[in-house]
């Protein structure tokens, strides 16, 4: 019998820790599925975040370094330079993306650092048990921000992705979701091209992935991916912001 | 380099180009004063010997650009100056625990704050002391001449690679700035351990991680363990010192970097008065050279500590001499740089009432 369906040799043998009804496990497996389908095992090296994705090197079978909360683009810098025919990404939480890691990030966009970063916005810090990202929305409620964010007291939700967009150094720019299975194969083309241009040299390139935590915003994964869709992509719509390839 | 050349130079200058000569392929930096001149050696002569120069957003971007590439296999060098230090320990910390190997050098300035851009060793504690989070070492080299630099910063590379470790070299405004004659040379080529933990893409072998989180305690444990056996190691095979004018000394002074340079001076000059008083140059801060301190403490009868500080490496004099011998202290902290004689005095002044005579 024909096999349709089988793990991507890019991922290892190793069930995923994360929540039921958390996104880190699809996108984990699209990045890998590219991997083996764009045939770079062999020269890409990954960055994963201090957050829920911390844990990526059980998973994913590339060589992996471990960053500090916030320092991956620094240190996907200092492996692109000194490896300049590699492929370098960082995958990275909002917190680590946009709040801690704000300089690390935008600067290696503005460089035009040749690295891809996959931003996996949930709207909490997830691995710490739900606190306020920069990327919470108003109203939600978090364990930082039990009455609700309000924009007077805690600022606004942080499009860090759209700052990028502005940044001539940035090459790719795109925020997706993987809120229903299209949406799934978008963010895969999405992380294809930015791979691409990765290798074409041409700068940073950066793909948001909006991503479901019902264990933090404390729903069954149903209505997460409801309210991922139906909310969050309202707040942060998705499509291509900046493609010079 | 085959020739053999001696020629004028500056401090940084020379750390910058013991570093080109030592094979470092990347250096990445943030400008802070008293250490400018690194980086603007290096974004020079990186270009020259094709080497990558990146001037990072800040200390904590260049600290963990040195981590990637060092993890990538690369010899790699930070410079900065105390602010500038204190920001960089959390990658410091990890280097530690990941087993990097990196060059760290501290042109250490006045403080603690903003403080001012004077030489100081208000830094001993820090840097001897781990500086990060965690129950971690690394060896901390304390030059006193531009030739010292120069040596110390190509042997520096080697030792870092030897124990898969962050190796700090700690200078001060003086050292950086002054230029005195250097003599020019190549690596000397030793062997070095295989870098099997390199992460280059897991082309033709198994994938590689390179992490310091380690959840299970008990696995903790043996990862501190195993750390620890390392410096025990480094505390038998590290350890310099220098030595002037001790064979008949009455009195030893201990001092490093610039500090050393004045005491010297100044235990030239009580010479010539007639005091025995020779001097400990401490070359590595950590490890310590306990035992050459305790051997040649033995047939003294006073130690006198002098640092550029309010007193920091004498805490280490104390534990190496275990209280066998009394220890006074002299210290011009905040950038102050005393003149020999005032050094003098003060020798002078301790021989006289502790009746050494």
């Amino acid at each position: 019998m024909k096999k349709v369906f089988t793990r991507p040799k890019s991922l290892k043998p190793a069930p995923f820790h994360y929540c039921p009804g958390c996104g880190h496990s699809i996108i984990h497996r699209l990045v890998a599925e590219l991997i083996d389908e764009m045939d770079i095992r062999g020269k890409i090296i990954c960055i994963p975040p201090a957050g829920c994705a911390v844990l990526a090197y059980n998973y994913f079978d590339i060589d992996t370094c471990e960053s500090a909360h916030g320092r991956g683009c620094a240190i996907a810098t200092g492996f692109k330079r000194a490896l300049p025919d590699r492929i370098v990404f960082t995958y990275q939480g909002d917190g680590d993306m946009a709040a801690i890691g704000t300089a690390e990030t935008i600067h290696a966009a503005n460089r035009g650092e040749i690295i891809t970063s996959i931003f996996v916005n949930n709207a909490v810090y997830g691995m710490t048990g739900g606190q306020m990202a920069p990327t919470t929305m108003l109203g939600q409620k978090t364990t930082t921000s039990p009455y609700g964010r309000r924009s007077k007291v805690e600022g606004y939700p942080l499009k860090i992705t759209d700052l990028i967009a502005q940044l001539p150094g940035a090459a790719y720019v795109a925020r997706t979701s993987v809120a229903t299975p299209a949406k799934v194969m978008a963010t895969k083309k999405a992380l294809k091209r930015a791979f691409e241009i990765q290798i074409s040299g041409l700068g940073y390139t950066l793909v948001e992935v909006l991503s479901p935590c019902p264990t933090n915003w404390k729903v069954s994964p149903k209505e997460a991916f409801k309210f991922l869709e139906e909310i969050m992509e309202k707040e942060y719509p998705l499509g291509v912001f900046k493609d010079i390839g | 380099m085959d020739k053999i050349e001696k020629i004028l130079m500056k401090g940084t200058d020379a750390i910058g180009e013991a570093a080109i000569q030592a094979g470092c392929k990347c250096y990445f930096g943030y400008p802070i004063t008293p250490q400018n001149e690194i980086p603007e050696y290096m974004s020079r002569r990186m270009e020259e010997v094709g080497g990558v120069f990146l001037q990072g957003e800040s200390e904590i971007a260049s600290i963990n650009m040195v981590l990637g590439a060092a993890a990538s296999g690369a010899r790699a060098m930070t410079s900065s100056s105390s602010p500038g230090i204190s920001l960089k320990q959390e990658g410091l910390s990890f280097l530690a625990s990941l087993e990097l190997p990196a060059v760290i050098v501290n042109i250490n300035r006045g403080g603690p704050g903003l403080g001012n851009i004077a030489p100081s060793q208000g830094d001993y504690y820090q840097a001897t002391r781990g500086g990060g989070h965690g129950d971690y070492r690394m060896p901390v080299y304390a030059p006193a001449s531009v030739q010292e630099l120069y040596d110390i910063t190509m042997k520096c590379f080697d030792i870092a690679d030897l124990y898969r470790s962050p190796v700090m070299i700690l200078g001060d405004g003086m050292m950086g700035q002054i230029v005195e004659p250097v003599i020019l040379h190549g690596r000397e080529d030793i062997e070095l351990p295989p870098k099997d933990y390199i992460l280059d893409g897991a082309a033709g072998r198994p994938s590689r991680i390179v992490k310091s989180l380690i959840l299970d305690v008990r696995l903790m444990e043996e990862h501190n363990w195993k750390l620890k056996r390392k410096y025990d190691l480094m505390k038998r095979d590290l350890p310099l010192h220098e030595e002037f004018m001790t064979e008949d000394a009455k009195m030893i002074v201990v001092a490093y970097g610039t500090a050393a340079r004045i005491a010297k001076g100044a235990v030239k000059r009580v010479r010539a008065n007639g005091f025995q008083v020779g001097l400990i140059r401490p070359i590595t801060l950590w490890p310590f050279p306990d035992e050459a301190i305790l051997n040649l403490t033995k047939k003294a009868k006073l130690v006198l500590v002098f640092e550029m500080s309010t007193g920091q490496m004498i805490d280490d004099v104390r534990l190496a001499t275990r209280g066998k011998i009394d220890c006074e202290f002299y210290g011009r902290p905040g950038g102050v740089v005393a003149a020999p004689q005032e050094i003098s005095r003060i020798i002078e002044r301790h021989w006289l009432q502790w009746e050494l005579s």
